[in-house]
Parts: C-alpha cells; structure tokens; sequence
C-alpha cells in the first residue's frame, strides 16, 4: 500500500514531507508504473518522461546523459549493481549535476505531474484507504463552522484541471467547502485531489462515523442554549437510510437546532426586517428525513414510472436496509438480492 | 491565554493601559473603549459583582492605580482589569461610538475572512453565543452566509464570547443597513466524475423549495428578497442562466471578488 519498499528518502515521501504538502498521500510506485494509470498526461506534462523518471527516482541509461556521463560513473556502478533492472539506475545525487533551469524545469513538471497522478490515486482503492487513515489521524484538520463541532474535512478540488483553484476542504456534516485556514495550503493546487474524490470517500465508506465525538461534550457544557431555534421534535420513525446515505450522517450539521440565529437582547431578529435571516435555507434540512426521499414521494402517484439505474447507485450498505424502504422498493430489492457481489463493488467503487 | 501576557504587563503598566492591551497579541478583536464611557458609572452598573478587586481593576483601565502590590496581587488585578475591559467592551460596542470603531475594524478585515468558498472572502465580526462570561469563546460571524465559525488562530479561540456579547452584529447590521452584503445562491454541488450525487442534490431543491416559501413569506409582508445571481442577472438581461451561474462559480478568484464585493456593501 505505501511505497516504503525503495530508499527511504525517495522523492515521493520528500515530495509529501514538504511544508504544506501534508494532505498528499504517497501514492505507491505500482501505481505509477502501470501505464494504464497514466493514460493521458503525457500531453497534459512538459517534460513528462523526465518528470516521470524523477518521480521513481529513476533514470533510463541510453540518451540525452552524456554529459554527466564522467564524474558519476563510479558510484552509479556500485548501486546499479545491487538492485535495479538493467536499463534502469538510481538518479541518487545524479539530478544536482543538471543544469541549473533545466532542474528546476523537470522538478516542477514532477510536482504536476505527481499531483495529476495523485488526483487518480486518491479515488482508487488502496489511495482511497490511504486516505481514510489519514481522514481518521485528522490530518486535514475541522470544519470551522459552530455547528459542525469540529467534524473532520478532507482536501477536494473545485476543478480537475490544475492552476484554477488552490485545494479546499469539504465538510461531510455542512456539505459546504471551506479554505484551509493555514496559508501554507493556499499554494496547493485543488486539481491534484480533484472534484470526485471528496463524495467518492464518503460513499465508499458509509459507514464512517462523520458526527465528532466533540460532540456530545460540547452540547453538555453550554447550559444555555442561546442562539438556537429548538429544534422540532422528528417523527418517531426515521429510515435508516434515504438516497443511499445513512440517516445519522446525512449532514449532521445541519436542519433545526443547527441554524444560527440572529437575536438582539434575546429577541430573534424578524424575517420581515430589512436586516432579517435571507440564509437559513443553506442551513437547513427537513426534520422529517423522508422528506427527501423524492422516489417514495413520486412513486404513489407515477407507479410506472422505471427506476433502474439509480436505484443500485442509491445502496451502498445493503445491510442497513429498512423494513419501510424494502417494502416501497420492491422491484430494485430484488435485483439486489439476485447478484449480491456486483453490489458490493457498486457500493464500494461506487461507479 | 491570561498567563502569556503577564511578563509584559509586569515591567509595562506605566504606559497606558489600554493601549498596551488592544495593541498585545491576541487582543486584535477588541477596540478601544472612551475613557468618557469608562469612568460614567452608569455604564459599568452591576460589574462591580461580576470582578474581583473591582476597584482596583478600574483604576488601572483608566491608568489611576497607584497601589504597591506584589506580584500576586498584581497579577490578581491585571487579569480582573482585563476581564473588566472586557465585560465593558461588550456593552460599549453596542453604543454609536462604539459601533463606529467596530465597523472601521470590520471593512479593514481586522476579524478575518469567512473561511466558507462560497462567501468569497467576505470580512467577519466577532461575536459571543452568549451574554455571560465563561460560557462559550468568541465566535464569527458571517453575514453573508449568516453562519457563525470559530477563529482559526488558537489565540483568539480563548476569548471570551461575552467580551462581544450576541447582540453586537446584529446591531450592527440594524444601525448600518447599507452593510449588509448582497445574499448569494450560490453552493457547493458535490459531484462525482462531473455528475451531481442524488443525496446532495435532493436536499439543495428541498432547500430551494424552503427559500422559496420564505421569499414568499416574507413578500406577502412586502418585502422583496433579492440575491446576488439574480440581480446580476437583470443587470445584465441574460437569459443563459445556467452558464451564468457555472461561471460565477468557477472562475472568480476568491480574493479580487471579496474586494469588489466589500466597496459594494460599503
């Protein structure tokens, strides 16, 4: 899974040990050799096979060398001899001989380079469990909102093509982006973590306990809760889960009790002021979850209406089915049950 | 957050006391109260309950203490000033004066930037959840998004909430109408491989449903509720809003666009 088995200072663990390079994952080398991985940014790469090499720390022996040829010679024996396929040989101290501008040139191609290929890492299995270690260690910090309580964020782009957006963090319980508040993030291009990656993660683990353990600790210490409209009381039954998300991680942090009010000496700042609450419907979410459940509510009236396709996208965890569901849903529950793998992989992969 | 300053304070209280204390660390939220609003009693009515060495305290806001005390007790009266100021400050800013100098550190970006993308910069206000010291830190406020979020610098994060007290930015906002910023629609869509996520989706036309029925609300009152997007959009008579809204979204760059949008407001 980590690329652990080469030198241990390689350049893809420098790469990610660099100031503001801490939302990287090392993406592991069997990655980026299987060319398959790297379809298409060849074109996107200037220099992109010396980038390529620099990136494995790897330099093929037949052209363009001749330069440096001479004073190398005698080291790169003694290490070529130990481990690497023929054609093949460390870099090691080799890329400090080029010129100057052309290093630079190939190093921050590199960077690109890695990040396009990073962006690919992070949404496929072992990135992505890369990633959740590093999700649940914090390592991209909290969502800054008040009523978030500090859920954890995860680094997303706001476009695939780099040089547009520097990275951002997106919060599972608002499902709002944030900038990462430390400025050493603001040079970090978001297109190398990408749109997908962001929802990827949170429909290939669903089961991912998003609400922060802060959580309960905060409610109890504040006696008074000031600010806050009460929150209405939901039904007593609630499904499991709605639109293939489970009920208690869908947004947590938002719907009643999770809107700040304005008030002026307690007294709630009316709608009908000029100055009144114009965004509370950023905020909200229906206290009845099944509000949402627009397939239950279309059915009665359209029950012909044919719901294939989305359906299987819609169940991640087929085991936390709901009797109230099922029922509604027989037709997709049976296509379930008849190729139970193919689910799985659907829920895991998630397209 | 008391204990770093008090180094400083020991060889520095002959200067004056107020000014050391909004120029120090950490104290970059607080402004400057009028030694005029200071030393009318009415404006400190019930303190004298709520601060230990009351009067002391008092006299070293306003740069009379005179006492030889050691070092304990001095540390004692340093941290009770500083509580004090800062219960003051809470009902000062509230006053006009007060309110002034607040708005002048709110368009000079002294609270911060709203950390949310969408907001795009726009400048926040410090704010307590609650009027009572002790209970809750200082937050910030956003009125743009109308969403309140904690301070990113550790620093700040152990100010007292009542130091600012709830009301303020609502007052603010109240006194200063022309302040308020031009609401936006536009959220994050979270997509996969450029296609929205059904769950996501449902609940942002459930909540385009629920500002409808508020803009309807709130028009049967005769108010008209505007937001940015479409203003924008008479302006300029374009009838392509879907490519409008895509590249409102995609293109500004969250600094230049927070500028601009700060001389509009103002």
């Amino acid at each position: 899974m980590s690329s652990s088995e080469g030198a241990p200072e390689s350049w893809i663990s420098s790469f990610c040990s660099l100031m503001g390079h801490e939302f990287f994952a090392e993406v592991s080398e069997d990655f980026i050799e299987d060319d398959f991985n790297l379809t298409g940014l060849q074109s996107q790469v200037p220099m992109y096979k010396e980038a390529l090499e620099m990136i494995l720390d790897v330099e093929p022996e037949d052209e363009d060398e001749e330069e440096e040829e001479e004073e190398e010679e005698e080291d790169e024996d003694e290490i070529l001899g130990d481990e690497k396929p023929p054609g093949y040989r460390r870099a090691g101290d080799r890329r400090h001989t080029r010129v100057a501008s052309d290093l630079s040139v190939i190093e921050s191609s590199a960077e690109l380079l890695y990040g396009l290929i990073h962006q690919r890492y992070i949404t496929s299995r072992p990135g992505i469990q890369q990633m959740l270690e590093k999700y649940e260690m914090q390592h991209f910090g909290v969502c800054p909102r008040v009523y978030c309580n500090g859920c954890k964020v995860l680094p997303v782009g706001r476009s695939d093509t780099p040089g547009q957006e520097t990275v951002k963090l997106f919060c599972p319980s608002c499902q709002d982006l944030y900038t990462p508040p430390n400025s050493r993030f603001h040079s970090v291009d978001g297109a190398f973590f990408g749109t997908t990656f962001g929802c990827l993660f949170f429909m290939t683990f669903p089961d991912l306990d998003i609400v922060s353990r802060l959580d309960s600790s905060l409610t109890m210490s504040s006696p008074r809760p000031n600010n806050q409209i009460s929150p209405d009381v939901p039904p007593p039954f609630q499904p499991g889960e709605v639109n293939g998300v489970r009920t208690p991680n869908f947004c947590p942090g938002l719907g009643p009790g999770k809107i700040y009010e304005s008030r002026i000496y307690g007294f709630r700042v009316s709608e009908r002021s000029r100055t009144g609450p114009r965004m509370k419907w950023l905020r909200m979410k229906p206290t009845n979850i099944e509000d949402l459940d627009e397939m239950a509510l279309f059915g009665p009236s359209h029950k012909e209406a044919d719901n294939d396709g989305d359906m299987e996208m819609g169940a991640p965890s087929a085991g936390a089915q709901n009797s109230a569901i099922a029922k509604r849903k027989k037709a997709p529950m049976r296509r379930r049950r008849y190729n139970p793998d193919q689910m799985s992989i659907n829920g895991a992969e998630a397209g | 957050m008391m204990e770093d300053f008090n180094s400083e304070t020991d060889s520095d209280y002959t200067s004056y006391w107020r000014d050391w204390f909004i120029s120090s660390r950490g104290n970059e939220y607080f402004c400057e109260i009028d030694e005029e609003y200071l030393t009318d009693r009415f404006n400190l009515t019930g303190l004298n309950t709520e601060v230990a060495y009351y009067q002391y305290a008092l006299d070293l806001v306003t740069d009379v203490f005179d006492l030889d005390a050691d070092d304990d007790l001095r540390e004692q009266i340093e941290k009770s000033a500083r509580h004090l100021y800062g219960l003051v400050h809470a009902r000062y800013i509230v006053t006009t004066r007060g309110l002034a100098k607040m708005v002048d550190k709110y368009k000079k970006c002294d609270f911060g930037k709203c950390p949310r993308v969408m907001c795009e910069g726009h400048p926040l206000l410090p704010m307590g959840q609650h009027d009572i010291p002790n209970v809750s830190t200082v937050r910030l406020y956003c009125a743009k998004c109308e969403d309140i979020y904690n301070p990113k610098s550790s620093r700040h994060a152990s100010i007292d909430g009542a130091y600012f007290g709830a009301s303020f930015h609502s007052m603010l906002f109240q006194v200063y109408p022309s302040l308020v910023p031009a609401k936006s629609l536009s959220r994050y869509e979270p997509r996969i491989y450029g296609f929205r996520v059904h769950a996501s989706a449902a609940l942002a036309r459930w909540q385009d449903q629920y500002r409808e029925d508020m803009r309807v609300r709130v028009l049967d009152a005769g108010i008209l509720v505007k937001y940015t997007e479409e203003e924008e959009m008479e302006a300029e008579d374009d009838d392509d809003d879907e490519e409008q809204e895509f590249e409102t979204k995609g293109e500004r760059l969250v600094g230049d666009a927070a500028s601009g949008r700060m001389d509009m407001g103002i």
